[in-house]
């Protein structure tokens, strides 16, 4: 197994995912199964290839900072689980 | 004929015309939807009290000739953000999202007098091949109900295809408009990267991601990518090259003289599906007979494609979909008191299973360690297979490709194998990791299985009016497609 279980178990953490237990054997089989497969690339010579991350490769260009309202609080709150019409409101993080 | 098997360049003429107004077109294109929809659940909302209201109100006012859409029905990949309209990526994680702005292409396709008919169904967050991995239901190929309508645009393609829209907006990230449109016997083209904005468009692989036009006819895909193309300041990557007047263009191209095609031999030597093959040597006949060259070449990265396009789309969709932790939208565990396992909880019950596996193999590949070895590996490969391609261009106009190597494939007969489908990617997700366009049309039915067989342009970037050129020309020399069986009573 090119990925054990413990070690998808700690990818996830960092994804902050978790995978139930019943589907642990698939999923890491599964995923051993595709990175085998990506092994592939490493037969390919890429000394001194530079990586190409964008298609475009021209510099992301400035604007001007300008400050615009296009939203408005109430527009940018609508969608939140939880709010108090100003803050978007999450689990008590201090004590 | 009945409106609804119009395109949308003659519904617009006809309302110019005055031959019918433009609720009757909304209201046809209702209709049509009414009786198809129950055999092929390609939508999942149906806009109809909005349209035909913007119908009235659009009569009142009477034909504005400057609008290039005017009364054109449109259906939209519920990837792209619709204002008081849910958007829902086909996914638990956004199933109440309603946003409060309008992607770019929408906000376009309103401004030229389209109307925004539906939102259609969709693998979740576009990963998929099948439009199997929606959270809400399966879509069916209006040519046998029996198979996947391919992905992830599956819903806008069979849409299309079963003429619910004249025009449906994809997107395509490692072939999402191409492949759907071959499995679907309809028009694709996947523009060039930069080439229309991204804004609204949730992102999944944003170096790759493009929203394109899904449609009957050359001349449709060129007038709606003459209203979506262009400049946006909302989105730095959009390209400020100047949009061409496309279906003014096309009309340039009175024959295929002189057309130098090329055949990329790690293409055509792959094992295709035997209709595939068959059906494509006979439209290579039809391409000499109209002039063209046929000149082999060779793409020789072709092979690494399928590994790099999925270790970087991965990576990119594990950044991307970090932003859901049931905090400012979305979907939030219930009854959960700390911070961390609330994120955790939203997301490993929001987020399907393909999409939880992309997450954590974009995170691995991303991770201390692993970087080098993968994600910086892919990203010199994927200039190795731009290079093949940009250099390929100095000697043909464009390249003819398949869009996949197999047919539409039935219902859960692949879904249990990610990394089979994955693989049937092979000719389509090239093309995104080089930012070039590429069309998608059908040649015609398999001799065997009865089911469309579409095959691709590849143009130099920017050059969309080369594809559409080309194939406009060409379109006229095949058989139309006869009316989809799965859609025959």
């Amino acid at each position: 197994m090119k990925i054990s279980k413990e070690e998808v178990q700690n990818i996830a953490k960092l994804a902050r995912l978790e995978i139930a237990e019943d589907k642990m054997e698939l999923f890491s089989r599964q995923l051993s199964q595709i990175l085998e497969y990506m092994e592939l690339l490493s037969e390919v010579d890429t000394t001194d290839v530079e990586p190409l991350y964008s298609p475009i490769e021209h510099m992301t260009p400035y604007r001007e900072d300008e400050v615009i309202r296009e939203y408005s609080r109430k527009e940018v709150l609508s969608n939140a689980p939880e709010d108090d019409g100003k803050y978007f409101i999450v689990p008590k993080v201090v004590n | 004929m009945e409106i609804y098997r119009l395109s949308a360049i003659d519904i617009k003429e006809g309302i110019l015309k005055g031959d019918f107004k433009v609720k009757e077109v909304v209201e046809a294109y209702l209709k049509r939807i009414e009786e198809t929809e129950k055999k092929i659940d390609a939508l999942l909302f149906v806009n109809s009290e909005q349209a035909l209201k913007q119908a009235e109100e659009m009569d009142k006012k009477g034909p504005d000739p400057e609008k290039k859409l005017w009364g054109v029905p449109v259906v939209v990949k519920d990837v792209l953000t619709t204002r008081d309209i849910k958007t829902t990526c086909a996914s638990k994680m956004l199933e109440n999202f309603v946003p409060f702005y309008d992607s770019e292409v929408v906000k376009r396709l309103k401004e030229s007098g389209a109307i925004i008919i539906a939102k259609s169904n969709m693998d979740e967050f576009a990963m998929g091949s099948s439009t199997e991995n929606s959270a809400f239901k399966i879509t069916k190929n209006p040519w046998d109900l029996t198979r996947v309508p391919g992905g992830s645009s599956g819903g806008s393609a069979a849409s299309t295809a079963a003429y619910q829209c004249p025009v449906s907006i994809g997107t395509d990230t490692g072939g999402s408009i191409r492949q759907p449109a071959a499995f679907c016997g309809v028009v694709g083209l996947k523009p060039t990267y930069g080439r229309v904005s991204r804004f609204g468009l949730i992102a999944y692989g944003s170096s790759l991601d493009q929203a394109g036009p899904i449609t009957r006819s050359a001349k449709d895909a060129a007038l709606v990518l003459s209203v979506i193309a262009g400049k946006d300041p909302k989105d730095s990557t959009s390209s400020s090259e100047p949009v061409p007047d496309y279906l003014a263009l096309i009309d340039n191209f009175k024959d295929l003289k002189g057309v130098k095609i090329a055949l990329p031999k790690e293409y055509w030597e792959y094992e295709l599906d035997k209709d595939i093959d068959k059906k494509s040597k006979e439209f290579f006949e039809l391409l000499k007979s109209l002039g063209a060259e046929l000149v082999s070449i060779s793409l020789p990265h072709t092979k690494y494609a399928v590994a790099t396009y999925y270790i970087i789309v991965m990576a990119e969709a594990s950044s991307n979909l970090a932003r859901y932790d049931g905090v400012r939208y979305g979907y939030r565990a219930k009854d959960v008191k700390e911070l961390i396992k609330m994120y955790t909880k939203s997301r490993s019950e929001g987020f399907g299973f393909e999409v939880q596996r992309r997450i954590i193999l974009g995170t691995y590949v991303l991770s201390a360690g692993y970087y080098d070895a993968y994600y910086k590996k892919a990203a010199q490969v994927r200039r190795l297979i731009r290079d093949d391609f940009l250099s390929a261009f100095n000697s043909c106009d464009v390249i003819l490709t398949p869009v996949s190597p197999i047919l539409p494939f039935r219902l859960k007969e692949k879904i249990e194998d990610p990394l089979q489908m994955y693989l049937a990617d092979i000719f389509s997700c090239g093309l995104n990791l080089s930012g070039l366009p590429g069309l998608s049309f059908p040649i015609g039915l398999g001799e065997r299985e009865k089911l469309p067989v579409g095959v691709q342009f590849i143009a130099p970037p920017f050059k969309e009016e080369v594809l559409l050129g080309i194939y406009n020309k060409v379109e006229k020399e095949l058989t139309p497609l006869p009316e989809p069986y799965g859609l025959v009573s």
